[in-house]
């Protein structure tokens, strides 16, 4: 039973005199307030907030918690974005006083524990990669594809190159053209074959000595691991070039393969898809980077160091007393919660663990591929890694059901739906990414509701979701006449 | 072994059997080529059962001081203010916690409404037209209404900044204006802490003025005046604001704000040694198209009713690619949420009651501080919840380890980033410290001086 | 009168062009062809040059966009932007309803005519659109 009258807007519950949070009584030896700030500075009237009790806030926000989908209550095969299960445990510790109470400006010497904690992590980050430097500082995993990219770039300006150009794979992240960008490169595609794989030729008719890095996804977002990696990396690197390697599929290649080993200079992590940070909505996440030994001293600082017994905050001052750091690229030492739950992760599983969720994280992927592909087209072969892509592409023009009908269709039967229309290089694209926490029984279901949408009656399915509280918002209104604030009528 | 997996031997066997795979490792191979393989396993230790991992984890905590064990007076960006129960409460719900971004708009509403609420909360708080659903943190949107200016005012590649600018704001301005055509010129704040001498650096070349108010001394700038002459310069104005302080002073909207940013942390967030944090921006009606991040808004559904959706996608990367308004994906929608509930549960008297606490107690601190012999205040001018002391012996270090040993983390010192106050440091004053810890403050840091 | 589609130049990328001359000058109307609008689907903005702005013909002058997408709109002749239709962006169903007439978006005086020569008439262009759907 739905509670409307709770889920108003907080603006339309408030009342005027309600309120939540008396304060103790100010009883202090010092003029009045409205003596210690400047007239000039005072506000001329109170803030138009909301007044509410504490019961209508609770009240409110728990009922509108219900009308999510999360991975506690559903299963969430957004593909690209790991929706593995986030555990209980990882919560509870890291909420403990002595990690989220913690003021980022204290001295090390009073936070031994944390920095003990956070300098194993860049060591644990270091083994996964094969690659050594390690900075913990970005705050997702864009903000560490362009912390890696400046990294990059002051390399190229060290060595009195100058390299103007990114290239990105036709199948990739939108934020690698748009980090890109943002370092002041100029960005160009390399084309996928009909395999999905890298074309080779096309990259080698792109490569000459303007291009700085080649952004790669691997495996890619098709969720194919590209065979001819080794080739890549190598002609990038006979050409000067750097193999950025982003790191939003890590989940598929644990302990089975590392970027470092297959040629990548520098990546990043997105700990909150593979080691399990919850994802809150939309973030936190968390975006380390790490680089090859050479690059290491253009990392952003502070990084933490150990000294005999001692962990410390580096500054990157060499012994010169140079300093090669590209700086900061945020306030403070980084998401240190999410960082915190991706070191509990780790240390749950251990080494030989970590290898055995990307096992089964491939082992599921491909079951529910091989369900799948009786029902939609997949068309880069019955192999994947962690994830697949599936095409709405045949259903559509039989039965005039597109990826965006199948995908709310889907939630009708308590499923969240897979990622669709991305990568752009596939037609309707469905693209499906289970998770090694999800079971065999939950796939089977997945793959069977997949099937019965398929025989629906399309007016059926071209109108759905019918269970959920609306359906099908007015995009196009919503972005002609944007109503992006609440104003009283 | 430990961990979240769910496959039995049965459940592996019937899976690789449908699959028509021998093993796992065959479907590996078929792919990855062996000699980019892994022969040996990850160096990292076996896996914790939860007993042994929650020990671990409570012996690490147990080796930090924190603002729960120790009374905090550390400001600087970051701040000890008080959460209600009701906020970790009802964020830990895992409806909210373990969703994403709302993608499908019909199983997102809650998480919609609130992006909703909170934009309209930011607007409020404001005075602004438009607020995105969040960014990072406070320094990163800082930069982002840098680049976002630099854009609205094309061809422009003056930044004018002062020192009186958060130190961590400027160096990540900096980072980021490295690679693109433009320069940051940091104006030196006056011997009271002010930053009036940034209006003789504005120009026809200035893209943006960037001032803190309350600023990073505690001290209130004439932002409008400020902002007078960047808009008769044609340059845009971003101010840096406290989300408390506008409980009891103006409004960066009032005071003519092209832009305002701020770290949200005050508002229901934990310290967490620095993140996750909040990144708040709002800016005017016009600026909207240019702003990054996402944007929830209002329209109706299939059948009339209202609801929500992500609008002016367009901006984003995941369809505008390397012509976008920023990189931004991942956000911190969590620290969104709790900064809803915060303000919801707060409301306009809690929240301008929380100002005056900290304005009087940072006051009575003052005055405290002010009788030590060995202590000067640095900036004799009104402040909001923070301070700049001199330690006239020079020993910094020495003060706060001092502090320290008594239970009290004093104070933030300066020398890393104030050559010119290597003897000086910052001190935080929020409403949740008492009239008997800001005594003992006074205390321990006179006492000192008997130690020497 | 009103303005028909079998009377205008095309460009590749779908903008049309009218050219008239006015007081010595050749004016050239510039607007997107019905066809792409149909292939654009719901238009909720636009983004349109001031009038003063120097164009060059195959280069971009403005935006349109659809909820998930955005095309730039690229100029179909070299001059310089002497008139804006700065109400359209409002009025986008109307631009849907008459691309021709109510919907032209900026008015261009040439600079050079040797840009002509390389739009199509309206078979031409026709012949295209039905290659590509």
């Amino acid at each position: 039973m739905r509670n409307t009258q709770a889920t108003q807007l907080i603006f339309e519950m408030s009342r005027i005199g309600r309120r939540a949070t008396v304060l103790p009584p100010l009883d202090l030896p010092v003029p009045a307030v409205d003596q210690l700030v400047p007239k000039d500075h005072q506000a001329e009237a109170p803030l138009p907030l909301p007044e509410l009790a504490e019961g209508d806030v609770v009240r409110h926000f728990v009922n509108l918690s219900t009308l999510n989908m999360s991975v506690d209550t559903h299963f969430y095969p957004l593909g690209s974005c790991t929706m593995k299960y986030n555990p209980k445990r990882n919560e509870r510790l890291c909420s403990l006083p002595g990690f989220s109470a913690v003021h980022p400006l204290q001295d090390p010497a009073t936070i031994q524990g944390l920095l003990q904690a956070l300098y194993e992590l860049q060591g644990m980050l270091a083994e996964i990669s094969g690659l050594p430097g390690v900075s913990l500082q970005p705050a997702a995993g864009a903000h560490g594809e362009l912390t890696a990219l400046m990294v990059a770039a002051a390399y190229f300006r060290d060595r009195g190159e100058n390299r103007t150009v990114v290239l990105t794979a036709d199948s990739a992240h939108g934020t690698n053209p748009a980090s890109a960008a943002m370092v002041g490169y100029e960005t160009r595609t390399v084309k996928s074959r009909s395999n999905g794989l890298v074309d080779v030729d096309d990259l080698k008719s792109k490569l000459d000595g303007s291009v700085a890095v080649f952004m790669l996804t691997n495996p890619n977002t098709l969720g194919l691991f590209d065979s001819q990696i080794r080739e890549i990396t190598s002609l990038v690197h006979e050409h000067g070039g750097l193999i950025y390697l982003d790191g939003a599929n890590m989940n598929a290649i644990l302990g089975i393969t590392r970027p470092g080993d297959f040629g990548a200079d520098l990546m990043h992590y997105n700990p909150h898809k593979t080691f399990s940070g919850p994802h809150g909505g939309g973030g936190p996440g968390a975006g380390p980077i790490c680089v090859r030994d050479f690059l290491a001293k253009y990392l952003p600082q502070p990084i933490v160091m150990k000294n005999g017994d001692t962990y410390h905050l580096g500054t990157g001052e060499n012994e010169s007393g140079t300093n090669d750091s590209i700086g900061r690229v945020r306030s403070f030492f980084g998401n240190v919660g999410v960082l915190l739950r991706a070191y509990c992760y780790i240390r749950t599983y251990g080494g030989l663990g970590l290898r055995r969720v990307s096992e089964d994280a491939v082992l599921g992927a491909n079951y529910l591929l091989s369900r799948v592909k009786h029902i939609l087209d997949v068309p880069h072969g019955d192999r994947c890694m962690h994830e697949f892509v599936a095409s709405a592409s045949k259903i559509k023009k039989a039965r005039g059901l597109s990826a965006m009908d199948l995908a709310k269709r889907i939630l009708d039967y308590g499923f969240h739906a897979p990622t669709v229309y991305f990568p752009l290089v596939v037609d309707e694209a469905v693209m499906v990414e289970p998770t090694e926490t999800e079971s065999k029984e939950t796939l089977d279901a997945f793959a069977a509701a997949l099937f019965r949408i398929t025989d629906e009656a399309p007016e059926l399915v071209h109108e759905a979701p019918h269970s959920t509280k609306i359906s099908r918002p007015d995009d196009v209104t919503a972005s002609r006449r944007p109503i992006v604030r609440w104003t009283p009528e | 072994m430990t961990g979240y997996l769910f496959h039995t031997d049965q459940d592996r066997r019937e899976m690789l059997e449908a699959i028509g795979a021998a093993s796992v490792q065959e479907i590996i191979d078929a792919q990855v080529p062996a000699d980019v393989q892994m022969k040996v396993p990850l160096a990292i230790a076996d896996g914790l059962d939860e007993m042994s991992l929650e020990s671990l984890m409570r012996s690490l905590a147990a080796k930090n001081a924190s603002a729960a064990s120790h009374t905090c007076f550390l400001g600087g960006g970051a701040y000890d203010h008080f959460i209600p129960a009701a906020v970790d409460e009802i964020a830990s719900r895992g409806e909210f916690y373990t969703s994403y971004t709302p993608y499908q708009a019909e199983v997102s509403q809650g998480n919609l409404q609130v992006m909703f609420e909170y934009e309209t909360l930011v607007t409020q708080l404001t005075g602004l037209a438009v607020s995105n659903a969040s960014l990072y943190d406070g320094g990163s949107a800082t930069v982002e209404a840098v680049l976002m200016s630099l854009a609205a005012t094309k061809g422009r590649t003056k930044v004018v900044t002062t020192t009186a600018l958060h130190p961590q704001y400027r160096q990540t301005i900096d980072t980021y204006l490295e690679s693109i055509e433009a320069d940051a010129v940091v104006i030196e704040a006056t011997s009271n802490g002010t930053s009036e001498s940034m209006i003789a650096a504005i120009d026809s070349e200035t893209a943006c003025v960037v001032v803190q108010h309350p600023n990073f001394f505690g001290r209130y700038e004439d932002v409008q005046r400020i902002a007078d002459a960047a808009h008769q310069a044609g340059a845009i104005v971003v101010q840096v604001f406290d989300p408390v302080s506008v409980g009891l002073i103006k409004r960066p909207g009032d005071l003519g704000v092209d832009i305002a940013v701020a770290e949200g942390q005050s508002l229901g967030n934990h310290l967490c040694y620095g993140g996750p944090y909040l990144g708040m921006m709002a800016c005017r009606e016009d600026l909207i198209r240019r702003m990054p991040g996402r944007i929830a808004g209002q329209t109706t559904d299939r059948r009339g009713k209202r609801c929500w959706v992500l609008t002016l996608q367009t901006r984003e990367q995941h369809i505008r690619r390397d012509k976008a308004t920023s990189n931004i994906c991942s956000n911190q929608t969590l620290l969104a949420l709790r900064a809803t509930i915060h303000l919801s549960l707060l409301g306009p008297h809690g929240l301008r009651e929380t100002a005056e606490h900290c304005v009087a107690k940072t006051e009575y601190a003052r005055q405290q501080l002010s009788r030590c012999q060995r202590l000067e205040i640095v900036h004799t001018g009104p402040v909001f919840k923070e301070f700049v002391v001199r330690d006239r012996d020079g020993d910094v270090a020495e003060l706060m380890q001092t502090a320290f040993n008594q239970g009290i983390l004093a104070g933030v010192p300066l020398a890393s980033w104030y050559p010119e106050m290597s003897d000086c440091f910052l001190v935080a004053v929020t409403e949740k410290r008492s009239r008997a810890e800001i005594d003992r403050l006074a205390e321990v840091l006179s006492s000192s001086l008997a130690a020497v | 009168m009103a303005r028909k589609p079998s009377n205008l130049l095309y460009a590749s990328s779908h903008e049309w062009a009218d050219v008239e001359e006015v007081g010595g000058d050749k004016i050239a109307t510039i607007g997107i062809s019905a066809f792409a609008i149909e292939q654009l689907t719901d238009l909720v903005y636009m983004d349109l040059p001031k009038a003063g702005k120097k164009v060059v013909a195959g280069e971009e002058f403005g935006e349109v966009e659809s909820v998930k997408a955005v095309s730039p709109l690229y100029s179909p002749v070299t001059g310089e932007v002497v008139s804006v239709h700065a109400d359209l962006p409002n009025q986008l169903d109307d631009l849907k309803e008459d691309p021709y007439e109510f919907g032209w978006i900026i008015k261009v005086k040439l600079s050079d005519e040797s840009c002509l020569s390389k739009l199509m008439d309206h078979a031409a262009y026709e012949k295209q659109c039905s290659e590509a759907g």
